[in-house]
């Protein structure tokens, strides 16, 4: 198995991870575990917030930048690690 | 020894050139020059090297580079090859040689032009040869004393020379051009000291009182700054444009687009990319960091909100703990039931004992008496088999309040109504009906095809009514309801004066009732003695129809009951008397052997209630050291602890009770419990209002608390709760229970403890089913079949 499909499938076995997916740096999917519209939105969703986030942090510190972004919702937690080419997306339920 | 150490000084020899014959075009050259002198550059020919045995990198090597040669040799050589010699430009210095052997000296640097070279001095061979370090490094060291070793010399004065500086001087020295002028201004001699008058004067009135050089901006002097402290800013470039649109031709569109997604190799090319897997390696860290932290908690749950809906209800009636096991419902009555009694069978197992009274206050009494006559006050018995058939039902006059099966004779059920009457049934004929409980399943199974409430329900094989086998007396026995009674143990009797005697007959015979009139019953089922024996004739001719089922144990009792004794409880002058709720005797009993005895006296099988006269008859023992004491429990909340025993009063000659021993006022409320101890004889509990107190006789202190944990029987614990549930009234179910019967798997005791809960928790459901039944039978039919 490449490291690639090891990383994912480790990531995808923590306990309550819905989802996992890899996005290039234009909000095209490259690797997804879930269906492919559900994956589409997301990615494109995903990507515009993170350029935002980014483009927030460095505006208030230029030698900041973005490392790693988390949204918690009522259901499930988005968490996203941001890259200069990639984006990796990951989907959990954190609820016991 | 290399040629580069021969550093020698020019020792100033100079010799004079060598005449050479004209014949030699060439002198010989030497290497003035260079400073030595002596040194003359020869070219040798590979033949001469071997001749002179000097041949290059074989004889002479950079080691040896020199060789001597033997002047002689050199003469040969030239006399051999003359001109063709190579030494014959050399040939007068050779001659001239004062030594014997001369050095030739491999030149392999061409250091001074040709490769092999000669010395023409002894000296020069000499100091080739041993090069001289002791001079040399006498040189050496002069040379670098004036380098180390600064002598000072004081400058010595020059006389200047110009050098055109003077000029420059001259231009730039300030003189004075001209000469200076110089005024002497003074005053008249003649003003000096006068008097002075100052006056004011406006400078701008008087003409030329002043001078003054007004300032004027001259340009020469003006200054252009060129250069500003400004603060800069860079700012977006904003271009603000607005549009204002012209739909000419108004048409709906749409767009649709899909999203940009990447071919199957595309991806799978990116897979393999390093960029990729290095990207992973890196994030999949933190991420897995943050997958761990939810998992390990979650931050966002407050948990001190969450625990606090756990509490639920204040209040609530059903019990989480327990559940409802089973419940009977009565198909029957119309109007709103309360339980106003249960008690278990003694000797049957499953079988439970319900008195049921119409919740009605007083009022509504008095209102619907006419109804309510009609109405039969029941008894039920239920089985745990057939929750919706009662097996018996006990028939009375009024609604019974509290009744007891007999300890002696379980069929032998006696009970005290509203009205303040005893009632008594025997049961004993239909006991085999009752024990064979069990195989009642059959029966209900065939029941069921037949809707039940069509049936009348002497025809239904599952109850019947049993009417009463006697009542007490109304003028003679209780005004107020019965609030609780007891069966007297058989091991003893009491008479009239409250005395105990022993009991011969080995049954319970006697009964004590309290009740809201302030008194306290005691009562005997045997028949009385004849004191007057016209109300006896009387009796019987007055005797009313009974109806053939009912048995004749009792007769003699019906309606001519008087109690044995009554106990009033009085509160001393105040007319106000306690109001007993109940009372809990001394089971103290000592006496097992009057216990056999008398039982073996009686081998008769025959039923010893069919045959109560002979038991008084006999002469009786009176049993000393007796406790006649008994705790009674009131209606405020009293604990009264006092004697039955009645005495004289002095004065009057009649029977007076005695006062009580002691009460205590504890509780808030109606005692609702007296209990005792199943461990410790002497140990009374009592429950009453919103606390619980534990008492012990013969130390009349009560320990007052509200949650006490003691190791009492479950069954006795449970059998408290059960009576205050009592007393709360509930209402009877009115659904149809559908749960299943458990399987008696748990011990006797729990399951039995378990089942009274059950049994008493009855919630607060709607009545408009058992209501609607009661009115409407046959609309409601196919409900019930559907839910049977």
């Amino acid at each position: 198995m490449t490291p690639v499909e090891e990383t994912l499938k480790r990531i995808q076995s923590h306990k309550g991870v819905i989802g996992t997916m890899v996005v290039n740096a234009e909000g095209i999917p490259i690797r997804t575990t879930l269906d492919n519209s559900t994956t589409v939105q997301y990615a494109g969703l995903l990507h515009h917030l993170t350029m935002k986030a980014k483009s927030t942090v460095r505006d208030i510190d230029p030698q900041n930048d973005l490392t790693f972004l988390r949204i918690r919702s009522k259901k499930h937690e988005i968490m996203v690690a941001p890259d200069k080419e990639y984006l990796l997306i990951v989907i959990q339920n954190p609820c016991e | 020894m290399a040629p580069k150490q021969k550093k020698k000084s020019s020792r100033g020899k100079k010799r004079p050139k060598p005449v050479l014959a004209a014949s030699e075009d060439m002198e010989p050259v030497n290497m003035e020059s260079m400073g030595h002198p002596e040194i003359y550059p020869l070219v040798l020919t590979t033949k001469t090297q071997e001749i002179f045995n000097c041949r290059i990198d074989e004889d002479v090597t950079d080691e040896q580079p020199y060789k001597l040669i033997k002047k002689e040799d050199i003469f040969e050589d030239l006399r051999n090859r003359a001109a063709v010699s190579d030494f014959h430009p050399v040939k007068k210095i050779v001659q001239e040689y004062p030594g014997n052997e001369l050095l030739l000296v491999y030149d392999k640097d061409f250091k001074y032009g040709l490769n092999f070279y000669l010395i023409a001095t002894e000296e020069g061979k000499e100091n080739y040869l041993n090069p001289p370090e002791v001079p040399e490094e006498q040189e050496e060291y002069k040379e670098h004393i004036p380098e180390d070793v600064y002598i000072y010399k004081p400058p010595v004065s020059k006389p200047w020379v110009s050098l055109g500086s003077e000029k420059e001087i001259e231009e730039e020295s300030v003189t004075e051009s001209t000469k200076q002028i110089t005024y002497m201004i003074s005053r008249k001699r003649s003003e000096f000291g006068a008097p002075i008058k100052f006056s004011d004067q406006n400078a701008s009135s008087v003409k030329d009182a002043y001078i003054e050089c007004t300032a004027y901006p001259d340009k020469n002097f003006t200054l252009k700054q060129l250069e500003k402290d400004v603060g800069m800013q860079v700012i977006p470039q904003i271009k603000d444009i607005s549009t204002q649109t012209k739909w000419t031709y108004p048409k709906n569109a749409t767009t649709q687009y899909y999203p940009r997604e990447f071919s199957e190799e595309e991806k799978e090319t990116l897979k393999q990319s390093k960029p990729l897997v290095d990207f992973l390696n890196n994030a999949s860290v933190s991420v897995e960091i943050a997958l761990q932290q939810n998992e390990i908690m979650n931050t966002f749950i407050d948990d001190w909100k969450y625990l606090a809906e756990e509490e639920g209800t204040f209040g609530d009636k059903t019990d989480t703990y327990l559940k409802e096991y089973q419940s009977f419902t009565d198909l029957h009555s119309p109007m709103e039931k309360m339980i106003t009694c249960v008690s278990w069978h003694p000797t049957i197992y499953g079988l439970i004992a319900v008195s049921v009274a119409v919740r009605l206050s007083f009022e509504d009494r008095v209102h619907f008496s006419d109804k309510l006559l009609l109405q039969p006050s029941l008894i039920l018995f239920w089985s745990f088999s057939d929750p919706i058939h009662p097996q018996l039902m006990l028939e009375s006059p009024d609604d019974i309040f509290c009744f007891k099966f007999c300890p002696s004779d379980p069929n032998i059920i006696a009970g005290g109504c509203i009205n303040g009457q005893i009632v008594m049934w025997d049961i004993t004929a239909h006991a085999d009906r009752i024990e064979n409980i069990k195989a009642g399943g059959s029966r209900s199974k065939r029941a069921t095809l037949k809707p039940m409430f069509l049936l009348e329900p002497e025809s239904n094989k599952e109850a019947m009514y049993i009417r009463h086998c006697a009542v007490s007396s109304i003028e003679n026995g209780h005004k107020k309801v019965i609030t609780d009674i007891h069966w007297l143990s058989d091991t003893f009797e009491i008479n009239r004066m409250g005395s105990v005697f022993e009991n011969r007959s080995g049954i319970c015979c006697q009964l004590v009732t309290c009740s809201a009139d302030c008194t306290i019953c005691f009562w005997d089922i045997r028949p009385q003695k004849p004191l007057t024996p016209q109300t006896t004739e009387k009796k019987k001719e007055e005797s009313i129809e009974i109806p053939f089922d009912v048995p004749s144990t009792f007769l003699h009792l019906d309606l001519s009951w008087k109690p044995l004794t009554k106990v009033r409880l009085s509160k001393g002058e105040t007319s106000l008397d306690h109001c007993p709720t109940k009372i809990s005797l001394n089971e103290d009993h000592l006496l097992c052997k009057t216990q056999a005895q008398s039982k073996t006296e009686k081998a008769e099988e025959m039923n010893p209630y069919h045959n109560l006269e002979s038991g008084m008859a006999n002469l009786l023992k009176p049993i000393d050291d007796f406790c006649t004491k008994f705790f009674v429990g009131t209606e405020e909340g009293e604990v009264i602890y006092t004697d039955w025993k009645m005495e004289k009063d002095p004065e009057t000659g009649r029977l007076m009770s005695k006062k009580p021993v002691s009460h205590h006022t504890i509780h808030d409320g109606t005692v609702h419990t007296i209990q005792r101890s199943p461990f410790y004889n002497d140990i009374i509990l009592t429950v009453g209002g919103w606390n619980v107190a534990i008492w012990k006789e013969g130390v009349m202190m009560a320990s007052v608390n509200h949650y006490f944990e003691r190791e009492v029987k479950h069954l006795e614990y449970v059998e408290q709760r059960k009576k205050i549930r009592e007393q709360e009234k509930k209402e009877m179910e009115l659904e149809m229970a559908k749960k299943k019967v458990k399987t008696y798997q748990k011990s006797k005791e729990q399951m039995q403890a378990e089942l009274k809960m059950d049994y008493e928790n009855y919630l607060e459901l709607e009545k408009t089913v058992l209501i609607n039944l009661g009115l409407i039978k046959v609309t409601e039919k196919g409900s019930y079949m559907e839910v049977m």
